[in-house]
């Protein structure tokens, strides 16, 4: 990939802390034409600039990619974007995201689930199209709307569920809850309930994926870290402040923006100065694409372009995908500002529907296989319904452990002795 | 000025989950009820309209009607320039009001919950609470931070840490934290119209419960002292002194400890910074025994700063070591059950009281 045509592009080296100033501006033509004014629908933009850039040229410039790779795929009619396999392996994923959000209404309802608890439905093939691409090792950063991401990367459907019921057998053991899923095995930094948080740590993430591969010699680490995150975050001084350090140590994450247009009940264009937030990635020297969430197959030709260059050592890459949220916020939030006829708009382009219409239109899959495939995902999700249920609280030791690695952080107590050492230690509190 | 038999009617559970806006209206004997959220709407309206140099900021106070519709009605009634929705950017917008109340306008800044304040401590500590100090009293700094604070229910670590003991031991500012209705009007107006800075910590858990309410409390001008706390309940055995939440928990456990013979005299702070030292100590110097009870982590809490003041100034009248009840030492789990232990309880500070009494001894402190 020639990033030689990348407009802002900084330093060449590898990983130099201290990088020499960056090269002129000296292709003119990349950059957009500058905006002064607040141009409305984000739609608009996106269809007119789409005409000139092709996929494989896109360092360093902004493009709204989801027209380009419709041309693409209707000038090759023949060559399909995926093959059975990995068609039905999206399909998998994106059905149970939705069965097992939909799961999470039916509990929180009836009590089984308390707290915050933020749903994904309709957002789904931003988490497949993305992490279905990843290896193991790879990191995914989420914020509190992140069940459905922790499905994608592996975590068993009952884990997530056992902790949503703050059962002992969740991942986190039930301490963490419905917005701070971690897992060490699948590589899932959380679950962070502040906005912007995610972001530095996705950031540190890569910085030590670099850093294995470059000062302590893995000659192999080429883990890459996903950051996702919402419009609303984008207005958020941890957003810039990591764009800047990312591009400037080139580190291998890819930022992927899930602009769902809302906050809350802060529409995006109220909240934002300019609301294409594809355009803040070029200001810090890195690609900024536009694509259709909508569509897992657009957000997959992405992803592989983004991933791929990041596994390269090319360095970040913003990722802005136009999304909605089917629910509200959250399962306490009324909904009441959302325009019905927007809500109607996004909900004809389900994205499962979507992916559906394509499989059977190519044959890549019949009818049965899909309905085998739903019914296989609701005993899943079933079982682990049940799972969560019959599994026991934890214990009221559990209160105490965890808080440190090294519980001697508990002090010393009266007796000189450490107080973690005796052994009915976490049988009372730690308060005074 | 209320009497002591009108703690008695609180009527509700303090258990609900979800936001519950009822008002029950009596027409006997002038007591009128209001919820907290009502008493800090109508708080904020009065102060809104009589001072137009009073605006809002904050994440969905607008057109969302407040994220726990404290600020409802408050747009369409002021309009936008006085009711901002801000983007999500608390550093920023802590900064920009800080930065207008520099220049004599009065910003109040919610922050959705007081963890959230977190990324604008920056601003309240440096920015606001030091700058009359730092300018030799040229620039004063009338701004008001207002928002949830502490645990709600089943919310995670990252939602449930209180703040008081964090902002109270910083010099310049106020910290104020209302228990019921009265206070809520009373202190949040007093707020307003200070000229420093003031953290007004609420409680999310009590928004939607109701109190009664005198005449003198609904009247536009009402105020309440900043830095003077209440006693809630006057007794002779034990002093129990609480704020926010715990001030109920603390009447309730008072009641089962008259039904055991023990009086206990529940002082409600209500300003976290200045600490009223002096009830606190007049209060044990008449019943001999301390019991502080406080929502946040034990270490350097609230419960400290006053078992500090109390053996300072009151060591020899003290018959029973001060003790007391604070959240578990742990981040707040998200478990339902853990949840619980992690957060005092009537029955803890109910057993801590009789044990400050002598009556009788259950093991050590648990939560």
């Amino acid at each position: 990939m020639n990033s030689a045509s990348c407009a802002a592009k900084i330093s060449t080296q590898p990983f130099s802390l201290n990088p020499t100033s960056p090269t002129s501006h000296d292709n003119p033509l990349v950059f957009p034409k500058p905006t002064s004014f607040f141009l409305g629908s984000t739609r608009k933009l996106r269809l007119s600039s789409s005409s000139k850039l092709n996929l494989h040229r896109r360092s360093g410039t902004v493009v709204a990619v989801s027209d380009v790779v419709k041309q693409k795929k209707s000038k090759s009619t023949p060559s399909l974007l995926i093959t059975k396999e990995e068609g039905l392996e999206l399909y998998e994923d994106m059905i149970l995201g939705r069965a097992f959000e939909d799961m999470c209404a039916q509990m929180y309802y009836r009590g089984k689930m308390f707290g915050f608890v933020h749903l994904y439905n309709g957002q789904e093939a931003v988490s497949t199209g993305f992490i279905k691409l990843l290896k193991q090792q790879d990191s995914v950063v989420s914020t509190y709307r992140d069940h459905v991401h922790a499905l994608s990367k592996g975590v068993p459907a009952r884990a997530v569920m056992s902790e949503l019921f703050g059962k002992t057998t969740g991942c986190c053991r039930g301490q963490g809850g419905s917005m701070h899923m971690f897992s060490r095995e699948h590589n899932l930094l959380g679950g962070f309930a502040f906005i912007g948080e995610g972001i530095p740590v996705a950031t540190g993430a890569a910085f030590t994926s670099k850093y294995k591969r470059e000062i302590l010699k893995e000659a192999d680490c080429d883990h890459v870290t996903l950051a996702f995150f919402g419009d609303g975050t984008c207005n958020n001084g941890q957003f810039f402040e990591c764009l800047n350090m990312a591009a400037l140590w080139k580190l291998p994450i890819v930022f992927v923006v899930e602009n769902n247009l809302w906050a809350i009940g802060m529409s995006h264009l109220r909240a934002t100065s300019d609301p294409q937030i594809y355009k803040k990635g070029p200001a810090f020297g890195m690609p900024g694409i536009h694509v259709d969430g909508m569509d897992v197959l657009k957000v997959r030709e992405v992803a592989k372009e983004a991933i791929g260059r990041a596994r390269r050592g090319e360095g970040p890459t913003l990722v802005e995908c136009e999304t909605y949220r089917f629910r509200g916020h959250s399962l306490a939030d009324p909904d009441e500002l959302r325009d019905p006829a927007e809500k109607a708009y996004y909900a004809a382009r389900d994205p499962i529907t979507a992916l559906k219409k394509y499989l059977i239109e190519n044959s890549l899959a019949s009818e049965a296989d899909l309905k085998a495939i739903d019914k296989k995902i609701d005993e899943v999700v079933e079982d682990a319904v049940e799972f969560a249920d019959e599994s026991p609280v934890p214990s009221r030791s559990q209160l105490l452990e965890n808080v440190f690695a090294d519980p001697k952080g508990f002090g010393i107590g009266p007796d000189g002795r450490y107080r973690c050492e005796d052994p009915k230690f976490t049988e009372g509190t730690a308060h005074v | 000025m209320l009497a002591i038999a009108r703690q008695r009617m609180l009527g509700q559970s303090f258990k609900k989950i979800l936001p519950a806006v009822s008002v029950l209206r009596s027409y006997s004997s002038a007591a009128k009820q209001i919820t907290v959220r009502e008493a800090l709407n109508s708080a904020l309206d009065e102060e809104m309209s009589a001072d137009p140099k009073v605006f809002l900021m904050g994440e969905e106070v607008g057109e969302y009607q407040g994220a726990y519709k404290i600020t409802k009605g408050l747009l369409e009634k002021y309009g936008p320039e006085r009711v901002l929705d801000t983007p999500i950017t608390e550093a920023g917008f802590t900064g920009i009001g800080v930065g207008a109340a520099y220049y004599g306008l009065k910003p109040v800044v919610e922050f959705m919950t007081f963890n959230f304040s977190m990324q604008a401590i920056d601003h309240i500590i440096n920015s606001a609470a030091k700058s009359n100090y730092m300018s030799a009293g040229q620039i004063s700094v009338p701004i008001v931070f207002r928002g949830p604070n502490g645990a709600a229910a089943g919310v995670g670590a990252q939602h449930s840490q209180c703040y008081a003991a964090w902002y109270a031991s910083c010099p310049g500012l106020k910290v104020l934290s209302p228990y019921n209705s009265e206070d809520a009007r009373g202190l949040l107006k007093a707020a307003i119209r200070d000229p420093d800075p003031v953290v007004f910590l609420e409680n999310e858990l009590l928004y939607g419960e109701s109190f009664p309410v005198s005449d003198e409390v609904l009247d536009s001008s009402f105020c309440l002292p900043i830095g003077k706390a209440k006693i809630e309940r006057e007794g002779k055995d034990v002093t129990i002194t609480a704020f926010s939440k715990m001030v109920g928990y603390a009447l309730k456990a008072a009641e089962m400890l008259e039904r055991d013979g023990i009086y206990a005299e529940v002082i409600n702070l209500r300003s976290i910074r200045p600490l009223d030292r002096s009830t606190i100590n007049t209060s044990v110097r008449k019943t001999n025994r301390l019991i502080t009870v406080e929502e946040g982590f034990p270490q350097h809490g609230v419960g400290a700063e006053i078992c500090a003041s109390v053996v300072e100034e009151s060591f020899s009248y003290l018959d029973a070591p001060v003790e007391r009840i604070a959240g578990a030492d742990v981040p707040m789990p998200y478990a339902a059950n853990l949840e619980r232990m992690a957060v005092p309880q009537v029955e803890d500070i109910f057993r801590a009281a009789k044990r400050a009494c002598y009556r009788s001894v259950p093991l050590a402190a648990t939560a």
